[in-house]
């Protein structure tokens, strides 16, 4: 099968793969680049554990071919932190609160809050809830979730 | 002063990795490892006329490819059937690859093995199966006629057949009882299909050295899949050892085992000699793991003029699907579960587990018990429209008294034992639950209503659990026990639970669970059983090595047992701070060593001991070393319970329902960690909300499932699920160490009962029939108003 040579900038650092062009980017992060951070629930669009920020848009990587995103910026969940171990704020938010458990959607969660608070940094209720609402929990019923949403951009405006 | 960690909202442990993209899940390991897909039965029921793999033989990366006929004799058998029990009279389980006949869509009947998994699809793409399409059987009432049949020895498609009757304290039985009533009355209730769906399906990751296999699964209980791979391949036990990594949520369908992959992958890595991974996708999930719930009820009750029940018949139609791999434990929860927080005069329950061509049926969170709690609940509504009472006040009249603890409901249950409730306090539940929801000040209007329900869940089930300590010579402890975890959070409360018991910072404490390398010895994580079992045994085992550790110090201090503390990780006569040691120091005295390889050995060198020369280095009895091992293994079950309460809101035009409030009061005896417990219930309560308005499964006529993607089986999102009120009783288990009680599937239980409740309050209809749709409400209301 042919392969096309493409180069993502991941996390800030630019990364080659040689890729089938029917390479999902969700499988290309996972299994080319090695970054097991993101996660597929679904495969089909769905559940939203698959999501990273492209170009700083939250997309879901599993309806995207790694291919049509050559050349362009990925931020991943790996990415999302500073320096080392530190957390970034929505990641804090989430320890605090307990607004994760089995964590497999976490990633998706964090990537998709990461770019609601960044456009809109002390939503209301309402509009935490719809800013969430594309991305599904099997585990913490969500209540914790939005608990940690606000409790970020409180963080965030410190 | 000792480290008071239980009871404390301790921040997880296990958050810094899975927040930063760090977590191990099935799929994030085994780079190298070869890729499976399967061919699974496009049919619900048919004959395997013809498999033609000669199609796929070219596909690049292809590794092999492999059907029944290549099996071994082993594998070729049947899978075990797990939990046998005497009234299974008629059990059945699939092969690991279809033999002849498959009973459902998505049976597996090739295994495919290539370089990736997009090549093994292309590759299973290209293998013809040539089937004779048979007649399928689908529906629980179609299936109970017995026309057709699922399996050609099972005449009737019946599986199973079991009754159970408790006559009433003068020994009338429950039809007498109900013949003789003031009032009767008899209704049918149903529930439908769901599942439990965690965001991680299953997966299996195998490697094979030559001599040893190590595997991976995303499973609910590593121990007992070892045991079944080592009989499946014939390998002796300590050569096999299986690893549960993060698991991305359990809820009950990981319990089930060995699933055909576990057994086929690591038999195709031993075959190949290379690692080989299969990681299911969301579609095979839906088709070929398992669902839970589907059950037909007829009612019969007969109560006094009070609203006090007196005699309760309950027949039950349970559809298993196509195989009975995790034997009848659903029906017989269901049958048990149902009489709840209430006294009831008498009782007959009979149920028919029943084959179907659909997916097989294993417990899913609640396991049985949302079935039961419906009738239940229902049938209470039903006396308390009858007699025009309040709902909460027949529920109080029938009420066990926190006097009458321990109460023998005269049943047995799941775990084969007596049905006795060992404590709770129900009329203060109710108190608490009317409070929060404001039950008596509630201000009915047209298409609001209120809704209450009550159940009582049995947790931690036996047989046993383990638990191992060991304290290191730098002061650190090392926890490990046999059952798995699947994001409860187990890594932080049995550290807390160890922390509190030695006495040590919790964070010297490290967990580790589903490692059969770390511990051989346990049966698994469901039945709301991982704190209350491994929970005491991590406590017992820390009290052996605290005894110990005592010991030993009181030695060294030359200071009695008796007058010593552990804090902060430090031995100390109590009162006097100045006589101390620390944990590490007595860990390096415990274990009397030959060599010094470095400062801390030396000190535990034969010369440096203090020991006297007539004595033996290790004490008659002694061990080397700090560390305690333990189990925990209890007469019976403990009972937690719960009452939920809700306020809906239903569309006037469009019949949809919106909840407006939704509180909980729940009582799982002593809390390790509230934060940790609420987390439990608000991921029950969501699941239980998809169970009673959004989630089924729907099967047309030819057993095709026709919602089989997140599309259209509709899970919850944030916007569905309702902000969740919770308040705390706390009557403690007198039956265990630590007086806990199981948490795990409390959330779900009750919430499609609350919800018809509400619902019913809100329509004046009744809601005999979970879930409900918009349009099924819709319609209920054209056929009331003609
Ligand atoms: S995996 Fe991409 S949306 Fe579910
Ligand atoms: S934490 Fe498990 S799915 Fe969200």
């Amino acid at each position: 099968m042919r392969r096309h040579d493409i180069t993502l900038v991941v996390n800030g650092v630019a990364r080659q793969a040689s890729v089938p062009a029917r390479r999902l980017l969700s499988d290309c992060l996972r299994h080319d680049l090695g970054l097991t951070g993101t996660h597929v629930g679904c495969e089909h669009g769905v559940c939203g554990c698959c999501t990273v920020l492209l170009d700083g848009q939250p997309v879901r990587s599993c309806l995207t071919f790694a291919v049509s995103v050559d050349g362009h910026e990925i931020t991943t969940v790996e990415g999302l932190g500073g320096d080392g171990d530190s957390l970034s704020p929505v990641q804090q938010a989430f320890a605090e609160c307990h607004a994760l458990q089995c964590g497999f959607c976490t990633p998706g969660f964090l990537c998709t809050v990461t770019a609601l608070l960044r456009d809109n940094p002390a939503p209301t209720d309402e509009e935490v809830v719809e800013g969430i609402s594309g991305n599904l929990c099997r585990c913490t019923g969500y209540q914790n979730i939005v608990k940690a949403v606000h409790r970020a951009a409180e963080l965030m405006a410190e | 002063m000792t480290t008071q960690l239980f009871g404390e909202r301790v921040r997880r442990r296990e958050d810094p990795r899975l927040l930063t993209g760090q977590g191990r899940y099935l799929d994030d390991l085994g780079r190298d490892a070869l890729a499976v897909a399967f061919v699974r039965s496009p049919h619900a029921h048919a004959r395997i006329r013809d498999i033609d793999v000669s199609g796929a033989l070219d596909v690049e990366g292809l590794v092999a490819v492999y059907t029944y006929e290549d099996l071994p004799e082993r594998l070729a058998e049947p899978l075990p059937l797990l939990i046998p029990h005497p009234a299974l009279t008629h059990g059945r389980t699939a092969h690991p690859l279809a033999k002849d006949v498959v009973r459902h869509v998505g049976e597996p009947v090739v295994m495919v093995v290539a370089e990736d998994r997009y090549l093994a699809e292309d590759a299973c793409g290209l293998i013809e199966v040539d089937y004779e399409v048979l007649k399928p059987v689908v529906g629980i009432e179609e299936a109970a006629q017995g026309a057709q049949l699922v399996h050609e020895d099972v005449p009737g498609n019946v599986g199973a057949h079991m009754v159970q009757e408790v006559p009433a304290a003068d020994g009338r039985s429950a039809r007498e009882a109900i013949e003789t009533a003031p009032h009767t009355l008899a209704f049918r209730l149903d529930i439908e299909r769901s599942a439990s769906m965690p965001l991680e399906g299953r997966g299996v990751y195998a490697r094979w050295d030559g001599s040893d296999l190590r595997v991976y699964s995303s499973t609910q209980t590593s121990t007992s899949v070892r045991m079944a791979i080592a009989a499946k391949l014939e390998l002796p036990l300590p050569h096999v050892e299986v690893i549960a990594p993060d698991v991305g949520g359990g809820f009950g369908v990981k319990i089930m085992h060995p699933w055909p992959e576990e057994i086929l992958v690591p038999w195709a890595a031993m075959l190949l000699g290379r690692p080989v991974k299969w990681t299911e996708d969301r579609r095979e999930h839906f088709v070929s793991s398992a669902h839970e719930r589907g059950q037909v009820h007829y009612v019969r009750v007969g109560f006094d003029d009070e609203g006090r029940v007196q005699g309760l018949e309950v027949t039950i139609l349970h559809d298993h699907g196509a195989y009975t791999p995790y034997g009848i434990i659903v029906p017989i929860i269901t049958s048990t579960q149902l009489l709840g927080p209430y006294r009831i005069g008498a009782y007959r329950v009979e149920f028919s587990s029943i084959y179907t061509n659909t997916v097989q049926v294993t417990p899913y969170r609640g396991a049985g018990r949302p079935q039961g709690v419906f009738c239940m609940e229902r049938t209470m509504d039903k006396i308390a429209q009858y007699l025009g009472l309040d709902r909460a006040a027949v529920r109080e009249r029938n009420f066990i008294q926190p006097d009458e603890f321990p109460y023998d409901q005269g049943m047995i249950f799941q775990d084969g034992r007596p049905l006795i409730y060992d404590s709770g306090n129900y009329p203060e539940m109710l108190r608490m639950v009317k409070e929060l929801i404001g039950w008596d000040s509630f201000d009915k209007r047209p298409h609001t209503g209120i809704g209450l329900a009550c159940y009582v869940e049995g947790t931690g089930v036996g047989p046993y659990e383990g638990g191992h300590v060991q304290v290191t010579s730098d002061g650190r402890v090392h926890v490990s026990t046999g059952l798995t975890s699947q994001g409860q959070g187990h890594e932080t409360v049995f550290a807390q639970i160890a922390a509190t018991e030695l006495g040590v910072p919790i964070e010297k404490v490290s967990v580790v669970t589903g490692d059969t390398r770390r511990f051989g010895y346990a049966v698994g994580t469901f039945a709301s059983r991982a704190a209350v079992m491994s929970g005491n045994a991590i406590a017992l085992a820390c009290r052996k090595v605290r005894e110990k550790a005592l010991r030993i110090a009181a030695d060294a201090l030359e200071a009695d047992p008796g007058d010593l503390e552990i804090t902060e990780g430090v031995v100390h006569v109590k009162g006097a701070p100045g006589a101390s040691i620390p944990l590490a120091t007595v860990a390096v005295l415990a274990n009397p060593l030959r060599y010094a390889f470095d400062e801390e050995a030396r000190r535990a060198t034969q010369f440096a001991s203090a020991a006297a020369p007539d004595r033996p280095p290790v004490a008659e009895g002694e061990e080397p070393g700090l560390e305690g091992r333990d189990y925990y293994s209890p007469v019976r079950s403990t009972f937690a319970a719960g009452m939920h309460a809700a306020i809906v809101e239903t569309d006037p035009d469009t019949a949809e329902v919106r909840i407006l409030r939704y509180a909980v009061v729940h009582d799982c005896g002593r809390l390790i960690n509230p934060m940790i417990v609420e987390g439990q219930i608000h991921g029950g309560v969501a699941q239980g909300v998809g169970g009673a308005l959004y989630e089924r499964m729907v099967y047309d006529s030819h057993g095709q499932l026709l919602n089989a993607s997140f599309m259209d089986f509709l899970m919850p999102y944030a916007t569905e699920v309702p902000r969740i009120e919770t308040a705390h009783l706390e009557t403690p288990s007198p039956l265990n160490p630590l007086g806990i009680k199981g948490a795990g599937e409390a959330g779900v239980i009750p919430v499609s009962a609350v919800l018809a409740s509400a619902i019913e309050d809100a329509e004046g209809l009744p809601i005999d029939r979970m879930p409900i749709s918009p349009a099924e409400l819709y319609h209920l209301r054209q056929s009331r108003d003609g």
